[in-house]
């Protein structure tokens, strides 16, 4: 279990020397116990207590790596079950399979397909992160030049999957330096897949039909060496995959069993994309590491993909865009002005029915923290001068001939003020996004 | 190895509510649904009994609905203008429940009267047999007109009666106790709030396990994650003995997922998005299965290819 300041102040020197940094050693304790110190910042810390706090303080969960540079993939340490708790730290690895036993022409269409799997929604690009190739052929010399054309040309995290250590070894000849990720290793070849791990320093995963073999294998892999391990909980039955992520998450969290304290991986396999992409966020949202399916859809992904970027959003955090003026679309200077808050969700929903109506609009995004727009009303964030001192920062007088802005229905009581401290025509628009499209339309006159 | 033992143990309950009524309890229901009754973080019965399995409530709208995609408007083209054959359609798509929307008595939309709305409403309970829902237009005043109306006309099928807020919440408490209606309470993705309803309303003897709780639903990309985390902390907390906490949770995934650009939006606007007859319903499905997580009882939804999926997905982790 997690040791306290106090526990952890015994163990210090007690000299108060001030040499870490902090005033004494009881304030170094407290922020260590908080994680927000390392040990190695004390110089004269004894072997027994690096000992004691090494492990105490090693995550319960390990993280590991697969691939390198900018494109790697971390997954685990993560310290909560719930989000609301803290946050979810490393964001699932999502993956596309794509067989070794496909014609040319065949592979390197999907291959292409899964390199260029990037999409915006909202503003923003969201990418997959590993391309997974399985040995279907069950021939190491197919295996290894589909290897070799992956490792050549995408930009991904590569998963090599396959059962046989040597078809793995030939291989992982080609691409060892881009650090995949080995799936593969069960209770027949675990000793040997681990000495490969090993040998090219590479993370790999251990199969197994129960949680309790998981263990058994990883215990074997750790063993040999290996000490980035993802325990692969695949299978046909859904709600034994789900109850097996949340076990091990809860031993690894709850217990502080360390024999499974690793990351998990799920690799689904559905003919209907429907299920695929279901049971994928599924266990996305509790508790896979990293994610693999069939699917190579953008009607697909995308949803994926913004299920992990929801749930890995820092709950404490309001996201915001960056407040300045947008323009939507072809403006002249006879647009439509109007201004919401700089809170992503609410500046995105504005934008996203302004951009519907195809009517040529400026968005001004107030500053107000991060919050919306009642919350921004009541919190005082958002009232006349906010809001003159954003049109004065943007100068907005400069960008349009007209006059009148249009504001949001649900601060309508601010309009006389507005207008008083602006000179500006005040026009109150609806009091929901989604009334924008017709307001636009029907009302906006200039 | 032995792995430790993982089981939580739960101290309490999500409550359980039967929806509808048949004959032999006075209405005219074919079938009744129970929801709730859940003793563990969803899907993990290795903590105690799972409960009922979350439920299915199909949207039928009383006035043709303004804005739905052409995908969306497809499978029930021929019924748009007809609640009870609409309503139909639904139980034939697999709807566990009908969500009545009432959107046509907003005085912006429509403004039908209360008893054009009561003739909607008891045509299509003579059209199904599966339970109802009654969701009011949100406009407080035009709401407090129609609604007690209405739930007299349909007194004794234990309907699901919405939506109250800390706001306006005497009227409809009020018909539906004395109509024998169970009821939901809104709290604006605001914990504090959602209890806050609870009280005000069983602070009018209105019976704590006769409420459905409602947190505004956020579609996925646009904030499905707020929802997540308080519909999260509610299970929890109903889990851990909180009595205000413990009601069955409903989300409106349809309506809000189709008003996400990634469901609705035209091929020729987002070519790189793919063909929206996938696109709009794998969007709908996502979203449902996401929020199935954090606890769920019933669900609303749109798409009937969304709805099965989701029916299929449920059944298996269940």
């Amino acid at each position: 279990m997690a040791l306290t300041g106090l526990d952890i102040y015994k163990l210090l020197p007690k000299t108060n020397c001030k040499k870490c940094g902090r005033p004494t050693c009881l304030a170094f304790a407290m922020q260590l116990a908080q994680k927000k110190a390392n040990l190695s910042d004390c110089p004269d810390v004894s072997e027994e207590a690096k000992n004691t706090l090494g492990a105490a303080s090693a995550p319960p969960i390990k993280l590991v790596t697969i691939g390198v540079n900018d494109k790697k993939v971390q997954v685990g340490e993560e310290n909560v079950l719930f989000r609301h708790d803290e946050k979810f730290y490393h964001p699932t690895g999502i993956g596309i399979t794509i067989n070794d036993d496909l014609s040319k022409e065949e592979f390197d269409e999907r291959l292409k397909k899964i390199n260029d799997m990037k999409l915006t929604r909202v503003g923003t690009e969201i990418e997959i992160n590993l391309v997974t190739l399985i040995n279907k052929s069950n021939s190491a010399e197919k295996f290894t030049e589909a290897a070799k054309k992956i490792n050549d040309s995408s930009h991904l995290s590569i998963i090599l999957s396959s059962t046989s250590v040597d078809n793995m070894k030939a291989a992982l000849a080609t691409c060892a330096e881009k650090r995949p990720l080995l799936h593969g290793a069960n209770a027949q070849n675990c000793e040997s897949m681990a000495a490969l791990a090993v040998e090219k320093k590479c993370p790999m995963t251990v199969t197994a039909p129960t949680v309790e073999e998981l263990a058994d294998l990883a215990e074997c892999a750790k063993k040999a060496g290996v000490e980035e391990i993802v325990l692969d909980v695949s299978g046909n039955n859904p709600k034994e995959v789900l109850q097996k992520l949340t076990k091990i998450r809860r031993a690894a969290l709850k217990k502080n069993f360390r024999a499974i304290g690793f990351p998990a991986i799920t690799i689904v396999s559905e003919e209907d994309p429907f299920q695929e992409i279901s049971l994928a966020a599924t266990y996305l949202a509790k508790y896979a590491g990293v994610v693999v399916v069939n699917n190579c859809e953008p009607w697909g992904i995308m949803p994926l993909l913004t299920v992990r970027t929801n749930l890995y959003t820092d709950p404490q955090k309001p996201i915001q865009v960056e407040p300045k003026l947008y323009s939507i679309g072809d403006v002249k200077d006879n647009s439509p002005v109007m201004f919401t808050t700089n809170f992503s969700l609410t500046y995105y929903t504005v934008q996203g029915e302004v951009e519907s109506s195809r009517v040529p609009a400026y968005i001004l995004s107030v500053d107000t923290g991060g919050t919306s727009v009642l919350t921004a009303y009541s919190g005082d964030k958002l009232n006349d001068k906010t809001v003159a001192k954003a049109m004065e920062d943007c100068q907005v007088a400069s960008k349009v001939k007209h006059k009148k802005l249009i504001i949001p229905g649900l601060v309508a009581a601010m309009s006389g003020k507005l207008q008083e401290t602006l000179g500006w025509e005040i026009l109150v628009g609806p009091r929901e996004a989604s009334g924008l499209p017709s307001y636009l339309k029907n009302e906006w006159h200039n | 190895m032995e792995i430790p033992n993982v089981a939580e143990k739960w101290t309490s309950s999500v409550n359980e509510i039967t929806i509808g009524a048949t004959k032999e309890k006075g209405g005219t229901r074919e079938k009744t649904i129970t929801i709730g009754g859940s003793k563990c973080i969803p899907f993990m019965d290795f903590d105690g009994s799972h409960g009922h399995k979350p439920v299915i409530a199909m949207d039928v709208y009383d006035t043709p609905p303004d804005g739905w995609p052409e995908t969306l408007i497809k499978p029930f083209a021929d019924v748009l203008n007809d609640p009870a054959q609409w309503a139909k359609k639904c139980v034939e798509y697999g709807a566990d429940l009908i969500c009545l929307k009432l959107e046509g008595i907003h005085p912006d939309k429509g403004n039908k009267s209360a008893a054009e709305t009561a003739d909607i409403t008891k045509a299509i309970l003579a059209a199904v047999g599966v339970p109802l829902i009654i969701w009011g237009c949100e406009h407080d005043e035009k709401d407090n007109e129609v609604l007690p109306k209405v739930s007299q006309a349909v007194k004794g099928e234990n309907c699901l009666m919405g939506v109250v807020t800390q706001d306006n919440y005497k009227t409809l408490t009020v018909t539906c106790l004395a109509d024998g209606h169970s009821i939901i309470t809104l709290s604006p993705v605001d914990i504090n709030i959602a209890k806050q309803v609870n009280i005000l309303v069983s602070e009018m003897d209105f019976p704590l396990n006769r409420i459905v709780m409602f947190q505004t639903t956020g579609a996925l990309g646009y904030g499905m994650e707020y929802t997540y985390s308080i519909q999260e902390r509610e299970r929890i907390a109903a889990l851990t003995g909180d009595k205000l906490m413990a009601m069955p949770v409903i989300c409106d995934v349809g309506h809000e997922a189709w008003r996400a650009k990634e469901a609705k939006s035209e091929d020729s606007d987002a070519p790189q998005w793919g063909p929206r007859e996938e696109r709009g319903p794998m969007w709908e499905t996502i979203t449902a299965m996401s929020l199935l997580q954090s606890g769920v009882d019933i669900i609303r939804m749109n798409h009937p290819k969304a709805v099965a999926a989701v029916k299929k997905c449920i059944d298996r982790l269940y």
